[in-house]
């Protein structure tokens, strides 16, 4: 009777004309560790079977790209022989069985595709989204994933610099975690996974092997449903103690001359980073599994070669080096064993208990995954709000408090002040300002990191909140300073197999690509999280983009505090009154209607190089760029960070209400406070971009047009207070 | 002045440290990982902060048992400078250097942020660079620094002038809604009996540089540089 039956099939997540492909490749049937193997390799998570079609058509390269994607983590060149390396990847599915676990190992999942690759993690990001606050699981689920986030952070001592975190009912049974890590190398000491060298040793690093997330992969890549609380087991646990000694260790063997490949082992461990060693370097690889290094007794070798242990590494030595990297090992008090040789025979063949148990060839299985191209349809228009159908605000500054004390636009200070953002010594920038910044130690030069995305936006119009989401980490970055230098993105959609959800990853995929090009800003690494759907309702389309910039001069930092009093403000950008999925429009008006903004790529370009060169000459005294909440939220933002008030002036020439100049969302713009603004207004006028005198700076209130004057004690206490009493109440 | 830092698994402000110290020093401070008992002779050491061995028993407890922590405890006993800064404050209450037990915070989450201080006295080797009663800016990154000593241990500190460093607003006020974690009487950080062993929780070599929010963390530096050269 065969081993293999349907429903064992059907268990691995494989449809039937996969498991023909299967059959063919093996030319016989598999056995149930192969399946298991062929099961997580062809896993959407491991494989990208939906989206690598598209995937392909954005933009990857630059003169400042020394590796884009299909490495771990994508590296650019920064300057002075320095590279800098990154990614962001989700952990949505197991944050949401099991928030801590999923949010901690999260955190340690990217941190290790980053150290792997020979850098020294210096800075984390998190992009996070929640259902609705009064959704009965979301109370625990923001607890615990921030405490996972931090208690991971924290202690492996990398500092958690900026980030996002949004509450919307579409997250209700699909929250996002993503995590992203960027690191500091040497631009000529970059490790990849690619092995070569027929008899070298495959060596084991790091923790044991247990029986945690077998099959995590998998779970990544399908639905959820009622039962989804049966899933815990397969959530792996974290130890970032042992990380800490695992990002030590695997950076001190780096310094000697042992590596021929190395490669973490994430998601469906020994099995996909064995894989990929093997298949990079077209190679074959035996392993013995009696070697690998195990928590629990009588572990299989089904278990062994699909666990998702944390904290483990696998590296090829050059021949005779052994002595070398266990002594290392051995004084971080890690587990080191060689579990096998590279061979030349292409395939992947392992052992255990003296027999061959399981026989694949690599390339075949690693590269001829199945490709889909899913069936798509573009997302309808959505009408347009105009500005004069939005009725006035009968008092702005009343709407403006509701604003910034409602869910989405209130401080995030509870959650990051639970995680460290000083530790390094080196955070210039801390949450809370447009962008965090971290000086590359020893040096006056500091790279920014943001992460956003405007889901809203996607939803009404996929491509523009494509371009969106790219261009406001391109504005975030410029307003510290930065000159923006490449993206990693994390695609968190629904799912794949319906042509609406399809169509929205494509919309936004478009949106990115013609973004990425016009400013010149390359995608470097990511990853695709699909199947956030419980139930068949899936989440806003969340193309979350991480961005990363370079300032060459750390002392010139940008930040959002007013400069002094009495200065002018200066809006950079055109102002049109765009309210169409705004949250003003949102917030106030309980709508959620109309097409998301344009974003005008050349303007865009344009106004982020002028206020570079404007920071760069030390001519504004602070930046802010302009997005949810438009104006009025941006100079609150500036109000609070400064403890100093303005007044804000519409000008005389502007036709737009006032309620949609003070609360529209249109992309490309800045505000900026000078002492100078005569010349100001020269340059922008010179380097043909858009700006006018908006207000001055100065006193204990915020005056807005149409309103009153609130105290900026007031707009802080109010700003500030949500999201803690919310956590405990 | 000679410095050492020990270096435990899971020490993740050694670097910080060093940074601060060389920049007070003029001089690089020796690091010492936490194997090597057997360490050059020195005018200062330092604990640092971070999570050693993961806190996974007790914060600090496991490092208190490591080899060279015998070593440090037998140098404060004949007078050697010990400063110990967060982790580096929960390894010497583990180790008994300094009195009381740092518990969860009273809020039981990890608190990141800057606070106030209130330099208790200026007599001593730590801070002789700030003024007695000085209200200095310092941040803690801590999850247990919740201070506890019993009522007798608690009037001992207190009668002998043993508090370094208590919790306060930005105007010196000593009170509940100024104190981060719990801890008795707002204590930030204490000496030993001697005077010659400091641990305290929030992190003075994080304020040291202009670049990063601020420099009231120096004069401890300078402190112990002038005091020790």
């Amino acid at each position: 009777m065969s081993e293999i039956t349907p429903e064992i099939v059907a268990e691995h997540g494989l449809n039937k004309e996969e498991y023909a492909l299967v059959l063919e490749i093996m030319g016989r049937e598999p056995n149930l560790l192969e399946l298991g193997i062929f099961s997580v390799m062809w896993s959407e998570h491991c494989s990208y079977k939906s989206s690598k079609k598209w995937l392909k058509t954005l933009p990857t390269e630059g003169p400042q790209v020394i590796m884009g994607p299909g490495e771990n983590a994508g590296v650019i060149d920064i300057g002075e022989g320095y590279a800098a390396i990154f990614k962001m990847e989700s952990h949505n599915h197991p944050s949401f069985i099991e928030p801590y676990q999923g949010a901690a190992t999260g955190v340690g999942g990217i941190l290790r595709d980053v150290f792997t690759m020979g850098a020294r993690p210096i800075a984390n990001v998190n992009a996070l989204r929640f259902g609705e606050p009064d959704h009965p699981k979301t109370k625990h689920l923001v607890s615990g994933v921030v405490a996972g986030v931090g208690g991971y952070g924290n202690c492996v001592g990398v500092p958690t610099i900026a980030g996002e975190v949004e509450f919307d009912p579409s997250y209700n049974g699909n929250i996002l975690v993503n995590a992203m890590t960027v690191g500091l190398a040497r631009a000529d000491r970059i490790f990849t996974a690619q092995a070569s060298g027929v008899g070298n040793p495959v060596v084991y690093v790091g923790s044991k092997t247990g029986r945690d997330g077998i099959h995590g992969a998998t779970m990544a890549s399908a639905e959820f449903d009622d039962d989804s609380d049966e899933k815990r087991p397969t959530v792996q646990v974290g130890d970032p103690f042992t990380e800490k000694l695992l990002i030590e260790a695997c950076l001190e063997l780096m310094q000697t001359d042992t590596i021929v490949a190395i490669q973490d082992m994430g998601a469906a461990g020994l099995t996909s980073s064995s894989f990929e060693m093997a298949s990079s370097g077209d190679m074959g690889v035996e392993l013995n599994l009696d070697q690998v290094p195990q928590r629990e007794d009588d572990m299989t070798p089904y278990e062994m070669m699909l666990s998702e242990s944390q904290e483990r590494m696998l590296i090829i030595l050059k021949p005779g080096k052994e002595h070398i990297a266990k002594a290392i090992m051995e004084k971080w008090d890690l587990d080191f064993a060689v579990i096998g040789t590279l061979t030349d025979s292409k395939r992947m063949v392992l052992k255990f208990h003296g027999e061959v148990v399981g026989d694949l060839p690599i390339k075949p299985l690693a590269h001829h995954s199945p490709e889909y191209d899913r069936p798509w349809v573009p997302t309808p228009d959505s009408k347009d709000v105009k500005p004069e159908d939005v009725k006035e605000a009968a008092d702005t500054t009343a709407a403006l408090k509701t604003l910034i004390g409602s869910p989405n636009m209130s401080s995030r200070r509870w959650v990051w002040e639970q995680y460290d953002h000083m530790v390094m010594g080196d955070t210039i920038q801390r949450p809370g300002g447009d962008a965090g910044v971290v000086r590359i130690h020893g040096t006056n030069r500091a790279l920014a990191v943001t992460s956003d995305c405007t889901p809203r936006y996607c939803l009404a119009n996929p491509v523009r909140g494509g371009a969106q989401a790219v261009a406001e980490t391109y504005r975030n970055l410029t307003s510290v300073g930065a000159k923006p230098l490449a993206i990693t993105d994390n695609m968190n959609f629904g799912n794949p197999e319906r042509p609406e959800i399809m169509g929205q990853f494509v919309g936004c995929i478009e949106g990115m690509r013609d973004a990425c090009l016009a400013l010149d800003y390359p995608v470097v690494s990511g990853n695709v999280s699909l199947y956030n759907e419980t139930n068949g309702k899936g989440i806003m389309p969340t193309p979350v983009i991480g961005g990363v910039g370079l300032l060459e001069n750390a002392d010139r930092l940008a930040t959002v505090a007013f400069g002094a009093e009495n200065e002018t403000l200066v809006l950079v950008g055109e102002s049109k009154g765009h309210l169409g999925r705004s949250v003003y429009m949102d917030v106030l008006e309980g709508k959620r209607e109309g097409n998301a903004p344009v974003v005008d790529l050349a303007a865009e370009r344009r106004n982020g190089e002028f206020i570079r060169s404007r920071i760069e000459a030390g001519l504004l005294t602070s930046c802010h760029d302009l997005s949810d909440g438009g104006l009025a939220a941006a100079v609150a933002d500036m109000a609070i960070a400064s403890g100093m008030g303005a007044t804000v002036t519409k000008p005389a020439t502007c036709s737009v209400p006032t309620t949609a100049w003070l609360f529209g969302e249109d992309q490309g713009r800045y505000l900026v406070s000078v002492a100078d603004a005569e010349s100001f207004l020269s340059a922008a006028k010179q380097a043909g971009v858009s700006a006018e005198v908006i207000g001055r700076t100065g006193g204990q209130g915020l005056t807005l047009p149409g309103g009153s004057t609130i105290s900026v004690a007031e707009l802080r206490e109010t700003n500030e207070s949500w999201l803690p009493n919310y956590m405990a109440s | 002045m000679k410095a050492a830092v020990i270096v435990f698994p899971g020490s993740n402000c050694d670097r910080d440290i060093q940074v601060a110290l060389r920049q007070s020093m003029g001089s690089e401070p020796q690091m010492v990982w936490h194997k090597d008992a057997d360490f050059d002779s020195v005018d200062l050491i330092c604990l640092p902060g971070g999570f050693s061995y993961g806190d996974y028993l007790r914060c600090g407890a496991m490092s208190a048992k490591s080899p060279v922590m015998k070593e440090v405890i037998a140098r404060a006993n004949k007078g050697v400078p010990v400063l110990g800064i967060c982790n580096g404050f929960q390894i010497l209450a583990e180790s008994g250097l300094v009195p009381g037990a740092l518990m969860r915070n009273a809020g039981l989450k990890f608190v990141c942020r800057d606070l106030h201080l209130k330099v208790e006295r200026n007599d001593s080797i730590f801070t002789s660079g700030y003024a007695a009663g000085q209200t200095i800016r310092i941040p803690v990154a801590h999850h247990d620094g919740n201070y506890f000593v019993d009522s007798e241990g608690l009037k001992a500190l207190e009668d002998n002038n043993q508090v370094a460093f208590r919790y306060c607003g930005a105007d010196g006020t000593v009170d509940l809604a100024n104190n981060p974690n719990g801890s008795l009487n707002n204590i930030a950080g204490v000496y030993n009996a001697k005077g010659n062993v400091l641990g305290m929780m929030p992190h003075p070599e994080r304020l040291c540089d202009a670049a990063l929010g601020g420099t009231d963390g120096r004069a401890m530096f300078e402190s112990l540089v002038a005091a020790l050269s």
